[in-house]
């Protein structure tokens, strides 16, 4: 691929901005408060800029997009669920949750059912949920600086890990914050600017190049392309097509013209050259709509795919609230009140991004339709200015979108990281400020390796694994734990275990059947419609049966929960245990007011 | 209850004494602590008496803050019968709209796959050259999400802003 110098310097120009904002407000933080929730100081309106951004990751930037040009319109059930996923943390979740005065969700759940046992088992899968949701983002960080530049797949995840953890090493929460805020409208501009202009480029353009996306063929090339692929692909052909392939096609040498008939499925493999002429109908990735008619159509894909949709949503929607990069963000508010406001402004501040995804997707499938044949449609959106607007303002564009791609895996990878070694720091290690770099610098560590060593996938759906997750194992404890006072720790305990373990079968289950063959149902790829039900029921019966083990404190905790923050029930815990003696001292002696 | 519990320092000395503002000058001299807890150390014994002693204000009782409210914020902290109501009252008036307006956010979530799975000429209708499936899903619940949030919200602070007036009146 071509190197872009534009992206190249608007991507220096981000990673610029974001070490010195991170190194500016990294000046003002020094305790563990600081790192772990920015002191509770931060300001509604900045702290859903900071959640936005923090929230609007490569699967929201790249990836929407991607699988709409892959999938077609049910791909936008994942722009729904990603926002929606905030209005259930607005209503169940949110302002009792700042006011429970927990500093992470592992503390939560120890104030709330006084168990430590169960905290740890907490730490231990916001661990793994934090893991899973950064291992793509650096993937596509690779993808995306290998698209632009000429540089192996795996320097985008060096560049953005080093980057975060200067970051997080000099300021922790406090210092991502405004990083955060500030990403989220960088974001905004570079889908919403490429988003007006390529519109119209489109809408005043040459009619020659307008195809019609609703007649029942194929996309088609616009000009002779080569496509090198680069990892093994299934094809399936709806319209003939002449290429000249060179390399291996369905197990065989092939060295140049082939011809693919109508209906047939082509296995293509690893290294192989296949040329498309110009007008070619372009073959799709195997399981993806082949017609231009059956992308624009939803729930074209039967009975299964129905349920599919389904579990897509209830994952997205019920597993926001268990992101833990999600929740500590909203520890950060100064009181339950501020939590609520925060999450509106975030549902508003997200509505007005996802808007443009559909749009950049849906132009994709008339300008990019090759990237269908590689399978790797999380670049569309990158190329798609250079091919709309050949010339310099395609190339400026692209560059605002590249900027753009990298203050996303910026924004969410410090915020995992964040979450991560606030989780790690006080869990595993005593909770210094020191710890808090030392757990910063290891979960960046872990995170890359696995980058580097798993092969990569298309973003939203391994994102999609992580929301499932979450969806099956924190979602319960919080909803019941913040609902219902008889929720024991043995219940909470049963259903984190029995959801999030029929979670990671799945995933398990997932990749042998993808090695052999396919075979999986649709339930073991999206899980959570199943998996959610599951967990809660366990939480619900395994808490019933197990009533003497109720906390002694409960209606103390339901009390400082629901309380409004005017009566000054608040006791903010990380306060309690890393608070210097005059703040710890404030508590104990008189309710702070508010 | 002092009139000036809040962040401000509750200190008084604009009367000017000069020898408290020599004290200050005086790092020897300081006073302990900073002013925040100022009403407490009225209460404390005297300081040795090579220094006046500095200008304090208490207030022991403020008509801003009945007597009633002290009594009942206790209640609901000791837990009585009667405090413990109060607050379940409230969490289930919360409760109930969030799952109200829960379910109203999930009617295009639930309702729309499914309509378009049933009826495939539904998803064929055009609405000013796009298809609205586009419309429904890509445009519509977002306002909607908004919507339902801002509504909660305000309901929410409803119900806290008439739990607290119950508790102090």
């Amino acid at each position: 691929m071509d190197s872009n110098p534009l992206a190249i310097a608007g991507i220096v120009f981000i990673g610029a901005v974001t070490w010195y904002l991170g190194f500016h407000s990294s000046r003002l933080a020094n305790t563990t408060p600081d790192f772990l929730v920015a002191r509770r100081i931060v300001r509604s309106s900045r702290n859903a800029a900071a959640i936005a951004g923090e929230y609007l990751s490569a699967a929201s930037f790249l990836g929407i997009a991607g699988l709409i040009l892959k999938d077609g319109v049910d791909s936008l059930w994942y722009a729904v669920g990603f926002a929606a996923g905030h209005l259930a943390l607005l209503l169940f979740v949110a302002a009792p949750m700042r006011r429970s005065g927990a500093y992470t969700l592992p503390d939560f759940a120890e104030a709330r059912l006084g168990s430590a046992g169960l905290r740890m088992l907490c730490t231990v899968f916001v661990v793994l949920i934090g893991i899973f949701y950064l291992v793509p983002q650096l993937q596509t960080a690779g993808l995306t600086l290998s698209t632009i530049m000429p540089v192996p797949p795996w320097a985008g995840g060096v560049v953005v890990i080093v980057l975060v953890t200067v970051n997080v090493f000099g300021g922790g929460m406090r210092s991502i914050t405004v990083v955060q805020a500030f990403q989220y409208w960088v974001k905004l501009f570079a889908l919403a600017a490429p988003a007006f202009i390529l519109i119209m480029v489109f809408t005043t353009g040459h009619p020659a190049n307008q195809q019609v996306l609703s007649d029942n063929a194929p996309p088609h090339l616009s000009s002779a392309t080569t496509i090198t692929v680069q990892t093994p692909v299934d094809l399936q052909v709806t319209a003939e097509v002449w290429l000249q392939a060179h390399g291996t096609l369905d197990g065989r040498p092939a060295n140049g013209g082939t011809y693919w008939g109508p209906g047939t499925t082509h296995v293509v493999s690893a290294g192989t050259t296949l040329e498309f002429p110009a007008g070619a109908p372009v073959p799709t990735v195997d399981g993806s709509p082949g017609t231009n008619a059956s992308w624009l159509r939803p729930e074209a894909g039967g009975l299964s795919a129905l349920f599919g949709t389904y579990s897509l949503i209830i994952a997205l929607f019920l597993g926001t609230m268990g992101l833990p990069h999600v929740l500590v963000r909203f520890y950060t508010n100064p009181t339950g009140r501020a939590a609520r406001r925060t999450t509106v402004h975030v549902l508003l501040l997200l509505g007005l991004f996802y808007l443009f995804p559909t749009v950049l997707g849906a132009l994709a499938r008339l300008y990019v339709p090759e990237l269908l044949i590689t399978g790797q449609t999380d670049i569309a959106i990158l190329l798609l200015p250079g091919k709309v607007l050949p010339g310099f303002a395609g190339e400026a564009l692209g560059a605002v979108i590249a900027a753009g791609a990298f203050a996303a895996f910026l924004s969410t990878s410090s915020g995992l990281v964040v979450s991560v070694a606030g989780v790690l720091s006080t869990d595993a290690l005593p909770g210094r400020v020191r710890d808090f770099r030392w757990a910063a610098l290891t979960a960046g560590a872990v995170a890359l390796a696995l980058a580097v060593l798993l092969p990569p996938g298309d973003v939203s759906l391994s994102v999609g694994l992580s929301f499932a997750l979450a969806a099956s194992t924190f979602c319960p404890v919080l909803v019941i734990g913040i609902w219902w006072r008889r929720l024991t720790w043995v219940g909470a305990a049963a259903g984190i275990v029995i959801g999030g373990g029929l979670v990671l079968s799945a995933l398990v289950v997932n990749i042998v059947s993808e090695y052999t063959g396919a075979w999986a149902p649709w339930f073991v790829a999206q899980p959570a419609l199943i998996t959610v039900p599951i967990a809660f029921g366990t939480v619900l019966l395994v808490s019933l049966a197990t009533q003497r083990h109720l906390p002694l404190d409960v209606s103390r905790i339901m009390l400082r929960m629901h309380a409004p923050d005017r009566l000054g029930f608040i006791r903010d815990r990380d306060i309690v245990r890393f608070g210097t003696a005059e703040e710890q001292a404030r508590l104990t002696n008189g309710k702070h007011r508010r | 209850m002092s009139r000036h519990s809040g962040d401000q320092p509750p200190r008084d000395d604009r009367a000017g004494d000069g020898a408290d503002r020599a004290d200050r000058a005086h790092p020897a001299h300081r006073a302990p602590e900073s002013g925040r807890d100022s009403a407490w150390e009225a209460l404390r014994p005297a300081k040795p008496a090579n220094r006046a002693p500095r200008r304090k204000r208490v207030v022991l009782n403020d008509s801003r803050n009945p007597v009633t409210v002290l009594r009942t914020i206790g209640e609901l902290e000791e837990q009585t019968t009667v405090g413990e109501m109060l607050v379940r009252n409230l969490m289930h008036a919360q409760f109930r709209i969030a799952v109200v307006l829960a379910a109203v956010a999930s009617v295009p979530m639930v309702g729309l796959p499914v309509a378009f799975y049933l009826s495939p000429s539904f998803a064929d209708v055009t609405v000013i050259g796009v298809r609205l499936p586009w419309l429904l899903i890509g445009v519509l619940p977002f306002p909607l999400l908004f919507g339902v949030g801002y509504l909660y919200n305000r309901l929410a602070e409803r119900h806290e802003r008439d739990f607290v007036n119950m508790v102090e009146s």
